[in-house]
């Protein structure tokens, strides 16, 4: 098991595109080290003969047929851009 | 003749048969809510939109004889009504408006069902006090001092201050049962799967369940009704048919085996909240039931695996607000990394970026297995215990929360002991089965009266056990009668 002492907010922050300020960064760090420390106690539990649950219910492969239907117009969808044009979301630029 | 004003006290059940002998209608019913919520809203701030002109046209053409026909549902602001604000509680959707109905939302229209106004919550359903709003402070009814649970804490307000007929929330650690059993009303988690999740803002995807939250068991096995069942768009909705919940009211508990975990008698537990739920047991045991001790060994890790699973399910799902397609953006962005960035961090609030880092650190390169992996194995084992005790017992009892309604303020600084809060409800979550929180009693506290919630548990799809145990132990007791301490309703 980890140790808590391994987190880096800052770091993380980075991974998780999520902008943090210098007071957020150093409260997390604390708060977050007590939660991983209470944490700490699922490293007692003998696991080595437990599948990994990723669902309560076992559910695999769901399909449904693939029927054309109407769904939102472009001014539907667009009805919360925060900017648009030509019935296009505008983004900030990502090509130089 | 039934007076106006005391109409929103009804149950769904009381309120149909008046409308149906048409000695109301439903526009009447709509316009009574209008004026308790006005009076009432200003101490608890339960509401953070509500139409009024909408629900009216609404009432106007609604048949009274479908299933819930007329009844008006206060809806938590995660569940998309189409035309309507659905904020989440964040400042980062604090402009949306939803171009859509979630599954729900049509399921409870096609059965005659208004939805009137939406609640407050945490900020993406996450806490446990309904203070992680970016909005407002709900407060509980019964002591305007302190919370009313959470994160479905408006809908549980609502529903107790006779603000709402009956209400809707997600329970993805509890946070429709704990706010149930805070405010003193009833609240269903139901089985993973049971209900659609289509239109509703994912949280943790492996947890979340929307459910009702209302003033008697009949009323909730009455929307349950109307809203549970397979969804094509939902992938995770499962097929099964759906009985009648309302079938089995009535009956009696003979031969009823209820399981009672040593587990769910830890220290820290408040003593008011021990003795109300062993007199709960005696009263179950007096209506026909046999208690059976058991154990459910991994109880304790319980906490520790939500926390890891919920927040790493959350990291992902709150990747989808990029400032892009809906929400905030923030001004000026110099490049796509300061855009996200900053987007995201002005947009969030506190509680929603801790369980974002969290979430994004154990699932990250090199804490991966040692966090994410092993937290779902011991997932594994927390259901495999609930397997194990289904085989001696019919349904589980416990108390709902381990302390009544704490201060407002006084938890918001210590995210773990918020987190505490959830320890007896977020293992059903885990295990994907059902749960009602039901009224058992009352705890004196410096001079306030605070509901205590009886956490009812059931395997997976055995809504219709939790149902007939809880309405029994429910009309055996005048608990659900009890009112909080507000304005009496207005004369009309």
């Amino acid at each position: 098991m980890a140790t808590s002492t391994d987190l880096d907010v800052g770091y993380v922050s980075k991974l998780a595109r999520l902008n943090l300020t210098e007071e957020e960064t150093k409260r997390f760090q604390k708060q977050l080290a007590d939660v991983l420390k209470y944490a700490e106690k699922l490293g007692e539990v003998d696991v080595s003969s437990v599948e990994a649950a990723a669902h309560g219910v076992p559910m695999f492969n769901v399909f449904r047929e693939d029927q054309p239907c109407d769904w939102f117009t472009a001014d539907e969808a667009l009805s919360n851009a925060p900017a648009k044009a030509n019935q296009l979301f505008v983004v900030t630029k990502v090509v130089e | 003749m039934m007076s106006l004003s005391d109409l929103p006290a009804l149950t769904i059940a009381d309120l149909q048969s008046h409308l149906r002998r048409k000695e109301i209608s439903p526009s009447e019913v709509i316009e009574s809510l209008r004026a308790r919520i006005e009076q009432v809203e200003p101490k608890i701030d339960a509401y953070l939109s509500i139409d009024f002109d909408a629900a009216l046209k609404e009432a106007d053409r609604v048949n009274v004889d479908l299933p819930l026909g007329g009844v008006p549902i206060a809806v938590k602001d995660l569940i998309n009504v189409a035309g309507q604000p659905c904020t989440c509680g964040s400042k980062i959707l604090g402009n949306y408006r939803s171009p859509y109905d979630a599954s729900v939302i049509q399921r409870l229209r096609a059965a005659g069902a208004i939805p009137l106004g939406k609640t407050n919550m945490d900020e993406f359903a996450m806490g446990s006090s309904t203070e992680n709003s970016s909005f407002k402070v709900t407060r509980n009814p019964w002591d305007v001092l302190r919370v009313p649970g959470g994160s479905s804490g408006g809908s549980a307000a609502a529903v107790a201050a006779d603000a709402a007929i009956a209400g809707l929330g997600t329970d993805t650690g509890g946070s429709i049962r704990q706010p149930a059993s805070l405010s003193g009303v009833v609240g269903v988690k139901p089985s993973y799967g049971r209900v659609s999740r289509f239109g509703v803002t994912a949280f943790a995807s492996s947890l979340d369940q929307v459910g009702p939250l209302t003033k008697t068991v009949r009323d909730a096995a009455m929307i349950m009704n109307a809203m549970a069942g397979h969804d094509r768009h939902d992938s995770t909705s499962l097929p099964d048919p759906v009985p009648d919940y309302t079938k089995d009211l009535g009956r009696d508990l003979k031969g009823m085996k209820l399981g009672v975990p040593k587990e769910y008698r830890v220290e820290g537990i408040h003593p008011q909240i021990s003795s109300a739920v062993n007199a709960a047991i005696k009263q179950l045991e007096s209506l026909g039931a046999e208690i059976v001790h058991l154990s459910l060994p991994h109880t304790d890790y319980g906490i520790a695996v939500y926390y890891f699973i919920a927040t790493a399910e959350a990291s992902a799902n709150l990747a989808r607000f990029d400032g892009v397609r809906y929400g905030y953006r923030a001004k000026n962005a110099n490049d796509l990394l300061d855009h996200y960035g900053r987007a995201r961090g002005e947009g969030f609030g506190e509680e929603v970026k801790r369980r974002i880092i969290l979430g994004t650190y154990v699932l990250s390169s090199g804490y991966y297995d040692a966090y994410y992996v092993r937290a779902q194995k011991v997932r594994e084992l927390i259901r495999q215990d609930f397997v194990n005790a289904f085989e001696k017992c019919d349904a589980i009892i416990s108390p709902t929360s381990p302390e009544p309604a704490f201060k407002l303020g006084e938890r918001t600084a210590n995210p773990l002991a918020m987190y505490l809060a959830d320890i007896f409800t977020n293992t059903a979550n885990l295990a994907g089965i059902c749960g009602i929180s039901v009224p058992c009693g009352f705890a004196k506290v410096n001079g306030s009266q605070l509901p205590i919630g009886l956490q009812i548990l059931g395997k997976s799809l055995d809504e219709e056990r939790i149902f007939q145990i809880a309405h029994a132990y429910e009309q055996s007791t005048d608990w659900h009668k009890a009112k909080p301490p507000l304005p009496a309703r207005l004369n009309a």
